[in-house]
């Protein structure tokens, strides 16, 4: 009896864990299945390579969102990782034990506030930011709704990601390295540099993909303080306009329109496998720093 | 001789204290973002949080400036949050069970599963909302509390599923051991033992799957509707908190943007309450726990 409920039991659980398995091939074959509408007429390439964007004319053509998309996360990485990294540094090699212990529950509460919270807070400080303080300074004009002000938001809600991973890519740097490196009269940079950043470095590159990715698909604060003009933008102080916010943004109308609804889809799939090859591309790296630690 | 080697070394201090100072900047300047947005987001919400905010419904012309609170959107959010932890909680323990007692570290199954969880954690929550949508439209279901479950469920399943995935790793595989050598079956361990012993993590995974689920707009956008009501039955249409948030600020009514800044703090009140929570239940519930 106790033999036969283990065994359904393993059977039942055995099923369920299946799932994430299921899930993620059912994600990528119904986002197929509802973009081929779109897919079987228009080439892909025109698709993809195309800025001409005039739904009404049956025109769809993603290159503005996907280069919008790129230059928000560009900017974004490039503000989040240099501060992430030295942040990490300094809590791992520098801080005393007290300011790393409470660092964390702060590091942490910046990953769970929602993303419309990082919204508003862009809205409210840092749009008129950029727009009455940086644009200036730079000589433009510039509303503040900018590919700037998604790209500073955006390099904030990603800290957590890069810091999280860096630090634990740093705590699998034997501590008798850095003490032989320390005992040989090197400094504490020093250390840090030919040591643990030299050691860590490719469990800091995938960090910084993981961000990416993480950045690539963040819908709702982006959307909120980027401006949503439908045109590539030429400079960070341009309004933009990322995918994820045009399928957040056009996602009720579209089924008035024909083959509008399979172009959202086809945009939702672009965007499912480019943030399903940086992860899975992080993992890889990850998974081969952790077996080369031990 | 010595002033040239006193310079060297004068040289390599000063750039171990430069890189110092510039990395402590960089961990106050991550710190102080956080403590600006909390401080923007509780200061611009002042005036405009009141008590009817948080007790009444929308009345009409709510959304022109007229009376109303937002409590449609705060139980609304409660009732769909609750409701996709518990569904994504049944899925998430036999996992994370599946993959500690029955699988062994090394087992190929486990590498997989682990590595859809993380393929999952990493999709973006549009496409869960997407998602959601198209699956709503092919079982016939209209954009309802339920759908809104369904699909926010999905999102918080591989949070959860990781954080109590990896509080089971840390059972010490003794505890196991002594189990199964009283005669226990697997299953009977696995409810005894681990559950027990990794209860506490559990408990903070559920608290911080909850909090990412009741955040969440993106995926609620096209599946949990939005309504002036508070929802009575899973098939109703309901109101979210990060929906009202953002249908409030794109409102050109000074009043309603407002109203905007207040839910926003609402919600970050929430999510510190549960943040708090989970620190709290890790630190003091492990009454239970052998060390």
């Amino acid at each position: 009896m106790r033999i036969l409920k283990d065994a359904l039991a393993r059977r039942a659980m055995g099923l369920v864990a299946a799932l994430p398995g299921v899930l993620v091939l059912l994600i990528l074959v119904g986002l197929f299945l509802k973009s081929k509408a779109i897919l079987g007429v228009e080439p892909l390439s025109r698709l993809l390579f195309s800025s001409a964007w005039y739904p009404l004319k049956g025109q769809f053509g993603l290159l503005p969102f996907i280069t919008g998309t790129l230059w928000v996360t560009v900017t974004a990485l490039v503000l989040a990782v240099p501060v992430s990294i030295l942040a990490a540094v300094y809590l791992s090699e520098y801080a005393p034990s007290w300011a790393r212990e409470s660092a964390r529950p702060a590091i942490d509460l910046l990953a769970g506030l929602p993303s419309v919270v990082y919204g508003v807070w862009g809205v409210l400080l840092v749009v008129p930011f950029v727009g009455g303080v940086l644009a200036p300074l730079a000589g433009v004009q510039s509303s503040g709704y900018s590919i700037l002000s998604g790209g500073i938001v955006l390099a904030i809600m990603t800290f957590p990601t890069i810091i999280h991973v860096t630090l634990e890519v740093f705590a699998s740097v034997p501590r008798s390295l850095r003490e032989a490196s320390l005992s040989l009269g090197a400094t504490r940079w020093e250390t840090t540099r030919h040591v643990v950043l030299r050691k860590g470095a490719q469990g800091i590159l995938a960090a910084s993909v993981l961000g990416l990715s993480r950045a690539f698909g963040e819908t709702m604060a982006v959307l909120m303080v980027v401006g949503n003009v439908a045109a590539a933008p030429r400079s960070l102080f341009d309004a933009g306009y990322p995918l994820p916010a045009l399928i957040a943004n056009n996602y009720g109308e579209m089924m008035s329109v024909p083959r509008y609804d399979a172009a959202l889809m086809t945009a939702a799939l672009v965007l499912m496998l480019i943030v399903l090859f940086f992860n899975v591309l992080a993992r890889r790296i990850l998974a081969r720093v952790e077996k080369r630690a031990r | 001789m010595r002033t040239v080697a006193d310079g060297r070394l004068g040289r390599r201090k000063r750039a171990d204290l430069f890189f110092r100072v510039l990395a402590a900047a960089s961990a106050v300047a991550v710190l102080l973002s956080l403590v600006l947005i909390l401080g923007t987001i509780l200061w611009k919400s002042v005036p405009a949080l009141s008590l009817s905010m948080l007790t009444q419904t929308p009345r009409g012309g709510f959304y022109l400036g007229k009376e109303g609170g937002i409590l449609n959107a705060i139980l609304g959010s409660l009732y769909l949050a609750a409701g996709a932890t518990v569904l994504a909680f049944l899925l998430s323990l036999p996992i994370a069970l599946y993959l500690n007692i029955y699988k062994g570290r090394a087992s190929k199954a486990a590498a997989w599963t682990r590595f859809f969880l993380d393929v999952l954690w990493g999709v973006p929550s549009i496409v869960y909302g997407v998602f959601g949508f198209i699956v709503m439209l092919a079982i016939g279901l209209r954009a309802s509390l339920l759908a809104g479950i369904l699909t926010v469920a999905l999102l918080e399943l591989p949070i959860m599923c990781r954080a109590i995935d990896e509080v089971m790793r840390l059972v010490p595989p003794e505890l196991k051991e002594a189990s199964a050598s009283l005669g226990a079956t697997r299953f009977e361990t696995a409810m005894r033992v681990m559950v027990r012993q990794s209860a506490p993590g559990i408990l903070t995974g559920v608290l911080l799957a909850f909090g990412r689920g009741i955040g969440d707009a993106a995926s609620v956008l096209f599946t949990a509707g939005f309504t002036d009501r508070v929802p009575t039955s899973l098939a109703d249409p309901t109101a979210t908190l990060p929906l009202a948030i953002f249908f409030q600020l794109g409102t050109p009514f000074p009043e309603v943007r407002q109203r905007a800044y207040a839910s926003a703090a609402v919600l970050t009140l929430i999510i510190l309450l549960i943040s708090l929570a989970g620190r709290a239940i890790g630190r003091k519930a492990t009454r239970h726990v052998v060390k």
